[in-house]
């Protein structure tokens, strides 16, 4: 094959089952030095999984792997690290007490010396952390990072490894718009200087502004490979899903009726102030607000994860105190964290098992869990959702990321909230579960529920959303209705 | 989940058969009726712990004044069983009191304090010994009732009381674990605290219950020892705690949390009995059996590891 000495990746007819289903089948691909390569699919269509034989980090069942010429047999991730491939996951996972600069260099402290020298780790990381121009001081340590920040600096890592080759896994997915810029920038120079990108999203007006390539994967199954200037998102989409979907919003107008939540001039130091708003039934209120602007902050005082300094909150009319989670869902508030690998699942447990875990007490006697119920329950869940897995027994962990997300909504919607806080909700979900999960909060709102929507994606703002509260770094700029708001308007809020 | 301890358990009973059949093959006195009993009645003590200390390292947590409370509530119950002074219930009831406060306290302290498991229960540990001694004055409580002898030596319908209650300790554990609310919350706080107090877990409440558990059964065991020895011994239990945490992790339970069973606690309780009855049988001395037994300890959680691939 004369034209694989440039591929700097030519993998062929690769295969890998699951207990015997098949999550890649005859999977072909290759990749060019300085080419940003999309690899498009829906929820479970088994990207992750590609990209985690290629960082060797599990083993294909059969198929071929060749990369910069040379066949690899026994792959693992040290080798591969070393030949040049690195990957940003679509979970990350910083240690919290170390500093950026310390993961940066972790496991490749600077050889010669018995010692770490801190000072030169903190040099070469503010460096790299300059380099891709992000304010972020190399001595913090990884626990105050935002997500955000951690997935720029696993970039900066993979760049300190020397990569020919970067994977990343849907990037983007937690960043701002501000923050995207910054990522398409460092990609443009990654790719001037010859590195290959396999870039994943669910964004697909992204894909078309920075791919040169796009692959398609469906089941598992290799469908193509086209060049991004013969494509539009139609196709696009055709391809992935295999049939046409109509338009993401409905435009059902609701009436909103009593007021549920209400929120009057609650303060956290540091994070908001004086915020006041109502949520009514058959509403959803959209939060938006740049990434810091105390939208998370905000949801999570509701649901009593946090404390607030001041100020007071309504249930129904009612003054109330939320001293803990268990106390925020016992009252009815439900809430979905944008970060599900901290605080949405217990990954080793089964589907089943998470979705009815802040409901056990609905399918259980004495305080003995009635299985059979706790079963039906979760099965009729998990298919109104349309989870995708192998059977509800397996393990959460092993799910791909969006059929995670719908498992964890599954569970906040069986506690029958009559506030259903949706942070990020459609992160990491794919154009089609997308359309289900608007059609089911649509559905939700127009059944009586009060929604509280945050969202970096002014779109699915603007889609979802009766009204729209904005912030600015921590205190409220605006409430705008849908029928005033834009784009245009509620950046100009976000950024007063 | 089941799934995946049930695959683990299965290679767990094939290494526990292959044994047992190896020393039986080698010694016939092994596969005996007799045997089989005293074996069982060996390990029913630490059976005891490792079953209430299994909840505890599936949250994450870890026991270490096992062997403390084990001589606290000894020499309690025994100091209590004097013939003719109080009815055999009493010792039983203050016994298992005393175990469960001990218990409680290494929960309350872990919950409100948030210092880690292995420093209150290190803690503990130490106190606890020293109220052993404190208690017994430093001496063996000895001269007790029958009845309460009756405990750790007498059987019912020719099975050892010991036992049945091991038995009986391992059903109702086992149960709570797989088929309750807290078993179930007690494994989602080993696997994702966090997440677990988002979906509205009481995680203090969850806590506070297997280290209550832990002490509980501890003072059972105590009780027991002290029955069967016919003395409370204050330095009595010391080391116990480790035997029953050697169990738990040789029975396929994950220090990590979030993951384990009961029945694997089970097997790896009845491991360490066959091993030590064998080479036992085999005049093996007491100081190459615990070489042995820590190979085994070390083995059972690679072969773990690499199953976890
Ligand atoms: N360890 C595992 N055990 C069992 N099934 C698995 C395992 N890992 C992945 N799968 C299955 O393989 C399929 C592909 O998953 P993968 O994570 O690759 O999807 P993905 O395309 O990355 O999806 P997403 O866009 O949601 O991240 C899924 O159906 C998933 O449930
Ligand atoms: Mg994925």
């Amino acid at each position: 094959m004369p034209e694989s000495d440039q591929k700097i990746i030519h993998v062929k007819d690769l295969n890998k089952s699951f207990s015997g289903i098949k999550a890649l089948d005859n999977i072909q691909f290759d990749l060019y030095p300085g080419e940003v390569h999309a690899l498009m699919g829906e929820n479970g269509a088994g990207k992750s999984t590609f990209m985690k034989i290629l960082m060797g980090l599990m083993l294909p069942d059969s198929g071929s792997i060749n990369f910069n010429g040379e066949f690899i047999e026994n792959m693992d991730v040290h080798k591969m690290l070393k030949k040049g491939i690195s990957m940003i996951h679509q979970e990350i996972l910083m240690v919290p007490e170390l500093t950026v600069a310390q993961n940066i260099f972790l496991g490749k402290e600077f050889k010669g010396s018995f010692w770490v020298d801190e000072h030169q780790i903190d040099q070469k990381s503010q460096e790299l952390l300059n380099l891709i121009g992000l304010k972020v001081n190399a001595q913090t340590k990884a626990k105050q990072l935002s997500i955000a920040e951690m997935q720029l600096i696993e970039i900066a890592k993979a760049i300190s490894n020397h990569a020919k080759v970067i994977i990343m896994d849907e990037p983007s997915s937690a960043l701002s718009d501000k923050e995207c810029e910054l990522l398409f920038k460092i990609i443009n120079d990654l790719k001037s200087k010859g590195v290959a990108i396999i870039y994943i999203s669910h964004k697909l007006d992204e894909i078309f502004r920075i791919a040169d390539r796009i692959t398609v994967l469906r089941d598992g199954k290799y469908i193509t490979t086209k060049n991004t200037s013969e494509l539009n998102k139609n196709s696009l989409i055709s391809l992935m899903v295999g049939r046409e979907i109509e338009s993401l919003f409905s435009s059902d107008s609701r009436v909103p009726s009593n007021a549920i939540l209400e929120v009057r001039g609650i303060s956290k130091k540091g994070k908001f102030e004086n915020i006041n708003f109502e949520v009514h039934a058959h509403e959803v209120l959209g939060i938006a607000g740049l990434m810091g602007a105390g939208r998370t902050e905000i949801a999570r005082a509701i649901f009593g994860l946090d404390k607030i300094d001041s100020g007071e909150i309504l249930l129904k009319g009612h003054k109330i105190e939320i001293r803990s989670p268990k106390d925020a869902l016992k009252k009815g508030i439900a809430y979905v964290s944008e970060d599900r690998k901290a605080l949405g699942f217990i990954p080793e447990m089964s589907i089943i098992e998470n979705i009815t875990l802040s409901t056990l007490k609905n399918y259980s006697k004495g305080g003995f869990i009635q299985t059979k119920k706790e079963t039906k329950i979760s099965s009729q869940m998990a298919s109104d959702l349309k989870i995708k897995a192998v059977g509800l027994n397996q393990k959460v962990i092993t799910l791909s990321g969006g059929n995670q997300q719908k498992t964890v909504i599954a569970k906040a919607l069986l506690t029958s909230p009559a506030l259903l806080i949706l942070d990020e909700p459609t992160r990491g979900i794919d154009i089609g579960a997308k359309h289900e999960i608007y059609k089911l909060i649509n559905q939700l709102a127009n059944n009586g529920l009060a929604v509280i929507i945050i969202s970096s994606e002014l779109p699915e703002i603007l889609g979802m959303s009766d009204r729209i509260l904005v912030l600015s770094k921590g205190k409220q700029t605006a409430i705008l209705n849908k029928q005033e708001a834009s784009q245009e308007k509620i950046m100009h809020y976000a950024i007063h | 989940m089941q799934y995946i301890n049930n695959i683990r358990q299965y290679g767990l009973l094939i290494v526990f058969g292959i044994i047992c059949l190896i020393i039986s093959l080698i010694t016939p006195q092994f596969l005996t009726l007799s045997n089989l009993t005293i074996i069982v009645t060996q390990v029913s003590i630490n059976a005891l712990l490792a079953f209430g200390v299994t909840f505890v390292i599936i949250t994450g947590g870890i026991d270490l004044s096992l062997g403390s409370i084990v001589a606290v509530t000894g020499v309690t119950s025994a100091m209590l069983a004097h013939p003719d002074s109080y009815p055999v219930l009493i010792p039983i009831v203050m016994g298992l009191l005393a175990g469960l406060l001990m218990g409680a306290f290494n929960g309350f302290i872990i919950t409100k304090s948030k210092i880690a498991p292995f420093i209150v229960t290190l803690g503990t540990m130490t106190i606890g010994r020293g109220l052993a001694l404190i208690l017994s004055d430093g001496r063996p409580v000895s001269n007790l009732s029958d009845s309460f002898n009756y405990l750790g030596s007498g059987t019912v319908f020719g099975i050892p009381f010991l036992i049945l209650i091991f038995i009986l300790v391992f059903a109702l554990c086992s149960i709570i674990l797989s088929k309750t609310i807290l078993g179930r919350h007690i494994y989602a706080i080993g696997g994702n605290e966090q997440a677990a107090r988002a979906s509205g877990i009481n995680i203090d409440r969850v806590k506070l219950s297997v280290y209550s558990i832990s002490g509980l059964l501890a003072g059972l065991a105590g009780i027991l020892l002290a029955s069967r020895i016919t003395t409370g011994q204050p330095n009595a239990g010391a080391g116990f705690e480790l035997d029953a945490i050697a169990a738990v992790v040789i029975g396929g339970t994950s220090t990590a949390g979030g993951r384990g069973t009961m029945t694997g606690t089970l097997i790896g309780v009845l491991l360490i009995g066959v091993i030590n009855n064998g080479l036992d049988l085999l005049n093996v001395t007491s100081y190459y059996q615990q070489v042995v037994m820590g190979i085994i300890i070390i083995g059972a959680v690679i072969v773990d590891s690499l199953n976890q691939k």
